[in-house]
């Protein structure tokens, strides 16, 4: 059941409602008014697909933090039916921004570790909105060493507005903890698959995803910097920006999967269905299913010392808009 | 309303003109400081030792032997992937700021002799788009790793960065994993590998280069930290200890090897290459 209604996705949700009045009407009663609730179903179809063909950036970045949008839990509960958490930074606490274990894909035995956002203002504050601190950097870093022991491929779904800024972090060395895990994972001697499921948020979604396979469900967002951050060092009108200062940011930061693929900086675009992720669940995790295992199938063959030079040579490919002058 | 209007009608304005750029006020300790007296003590305030920011050029010049840099890739200039565009376009303001800083971008690489030690050397420059890291600033930080990795000489990196560039998007960010697996490739059996910061250091750079360090050294008082310390303040809505995200906090914090002042950086440096290689 969605819950609730982005303004894009508005229409939509007015004609759904008015399907569900005459189901509600309909019940029980010997009223013949099937074919009309096909006619509005069939219509609402339409409907979902002509607006999600023309998202704009912006648009796509609230889809990407859509309150009902599936979280990686979600995904790996679906995924990985055996699968077993496993908490804790050995050094300072667990960060519950981060969630990472154990299970089996398709009988494929993986480490899965991802960002976790929560659902309701309780589950949210828990999950810190996503948002980790250093220790949820480290427990990653923990289990991808735990996965390299044991030669575990990782899986790894991001999804966070960024890493948090605060002072706890910063005593506890965020940065050291994001460039730690991107040295860690730029060596780490088994495959790495990322996943990006809503919002990759600038270094606190790249400490998860320096990975041999990267890829992008079709509705969500990788980026430097958020559209609000942007806007509001390009036009620093004190408070006052609006969304349209918001979506000319997104525009200008070219950060949709969409671009993304077409500057080669992904490996693919996952298709979500009409309406996005929230509207099937289990569509959209069957979807990324294939996806990492036709990943796995190409990389688990490969070399220990051959992963890590082509993954150190995807990673130098990046950034190629030099000249000289 | 009428009290306000006699006072100022009483003030008169007196500012005595003195001539631009003779004096400089310490952002420390507010001390009013002759230009020449600074400038010849290294730009380290007399009175409180707060380090000025300096230009890579000036670091150069404290750092190494001289006469001994040669510098490698000058030319190398990004092409503006994303087209980028705020008030003015990001070529346009590339182009800005080569004129302004005389410099081709926000950082300098090459090789170099300090105290005789041959040495690969990165420094960035704060007043070129405040030292931000985009492709050419991690592409010259990649090839430098790999210069050492390949001569097997030491590599210093003197950061001073606000962060990734945001005009570059993903690309800029993408320059922390690319320079972070250039690092990694130094860490088993490569040359020694010495982080410099100064002030300031910050975001996309301190969460990559400048924290992988085989030893990390700090200018005194610098500002180090990962996110700043304004989105900390908005965040967490209350003001920040005095102290907070300073070169003696990450010190005290362990993140850190040691604090050293501009007049001693040169002979450290060259005291840990001698000790360990």
């Amino acid at each position: 059941m969605i819950k609730c209604y982005l303004d894009f996705e508005k229409p939509i949700g007015e004609l759904e409602l008015k399907i569900e009045e005459l189901r509600h009407l309909s019940d029980g009663k010997d009223l013949n008014i099937s074919g009309e609730i096909k006619k509005l179903e069939k219509k609402a179809r339409e409907l979902r697909t002509t607006i999600f063909s023309k998202l704009t950036p912006w648009q796509k970045t609230l889809l990407a933090r859509h309150p009902d949008r599936p979280y990686t839990l979600d995904y790996i509960n679906i995924l990985a039916e055996d699968f077993i958490e496993l908490h804790g930074d050995r050094k300072f606490s667990d960060d519950r921004a981060i969630v990472g274990g154990i299970g089996t894909i398709k009988n494929n035995p993986v480490v899965i570790i991802g960002h976790q956002k929560g659902r309701g203002t309780k589950e949210r504050i828990r999950r810190n909105f996503g948002q980790p601190h250093s220790e949820g950097f480290r427990k990653a870093r923990r289990l991808m060493e735990l996965a390299e022991k044991f030669r575990r491929p990782v899986i790894t779904f991001i999804d966070t507005p960024g890493a948090y800024p605060g002072i706890g972090a910063e005593e506890r060395g965020q940065a050291e903890a994001i460039a730690s895990n991107l040295m860690t994972m730029s060596k780490l001697k088994v495959p790495i698959i990322s996943v990006v499921i809503g919002e990759g948020g600038s270094g606190g979604a790249l400490a998860l995803s320096v990975s041999d396979s990267l890829c992008m469900l079709e509705h969500s967002i990788y980026s430097v910097i958020s559209p609000e951050g942007c806007a509001a060092i390009l036009w620093k009108k004190n408070g006052d920006l609006k969304h349209e200062d918001f979506a000319r940011a997104a525009d200008a930061l070219k950060l949709t999967a969409q671009d993304l693929m077409a500057y080669k900086v992904i490996d693919d675009i996952i298709p979500e269905p009409p309406g996005g992720a929230h509207r099937d669940v289990k569509q959209t995790a069957g979807n990324i299913l294939a996806k990492i295992l036709e990943s796995l199938e190409e990389l688990k063959t490969k070399p220990a010392e051959e992963l890590v030079e082509d993954r150190y040579k995807r990673l130098k490919k990046i950034g190629s808009f030099l000249k000289e002058r | 309303m009428a009290w306000f209007k006699q006072r100022n009608a009483l003030t008169t304005e007196r500012k005595i003109k003195i001539p631009e750029g003779l004096w400089v006020k310490c952002n420390n300790c507010k001390e009013i400081i002759y230009k020449k007296e600074l400038d010849k003590n290294l730009k380290i305030c007399p009175k409180c030792n707060y380090h000025f920011r300096i230009s890579a050029k000036e670091r150069l010049k404290l750092l190494v032997d001289d006469g001994s840099f040669i510098e490698m890739d000058p030319g190398l200039s990004s092409d503006d992937p994303l087209n980028f565009r705020d008030k003015i376009s990001y070529t346009e303001r590339l182009e800005a700021n080569r004129k302004k800083s005389s410099l081709t971008e926000a950082a300098i690489y090459g090789e170099a002799t300090i105290a005789g030690h041959p040495v690969v050397l990165v420094i960035m420059d704060f007043s070129f788009m405040g030292g931000s890291m985009g492709s050419v600033v991690g592409e010259k930080v990649v090839r430098a790793a790999e210069r050492a990795l390949e001569t097997g000489r030491p590599l210093i990196i003197a950061a001073s960065s606000g962060g990734a560039r945001m005009q570059e998007g993903i690309f800029s960010l993408m320059q922390m994993a690319r320079v972070s697996a250039a690092i990694a490739r130094l860490k088993d059996s490569g040359p020694l590998y010495i982080s410099v910061l100064s002030d300031p250091t910050f975001g996309g750079v301190t969460a990559s280069f400048a924290m992988l360090g085989d030893i990390i050294l700090a200018e005194p008082k610098s500002l180090i930290g990962f996110a700043g310390p304004r989105v900390i303040e908005q965040t967490i809505k209350q003001q920040l200890p005095g102290d907070f995200q300073r070169a003696e906090f990450l010190l005290e914090h362990g993140f850190i090897d040691r604090i050293v002042d501009r007049k001693e950086l040169k002979k450290t440096i060259a005291k840990i290459i001698e000790l360990l290689t």
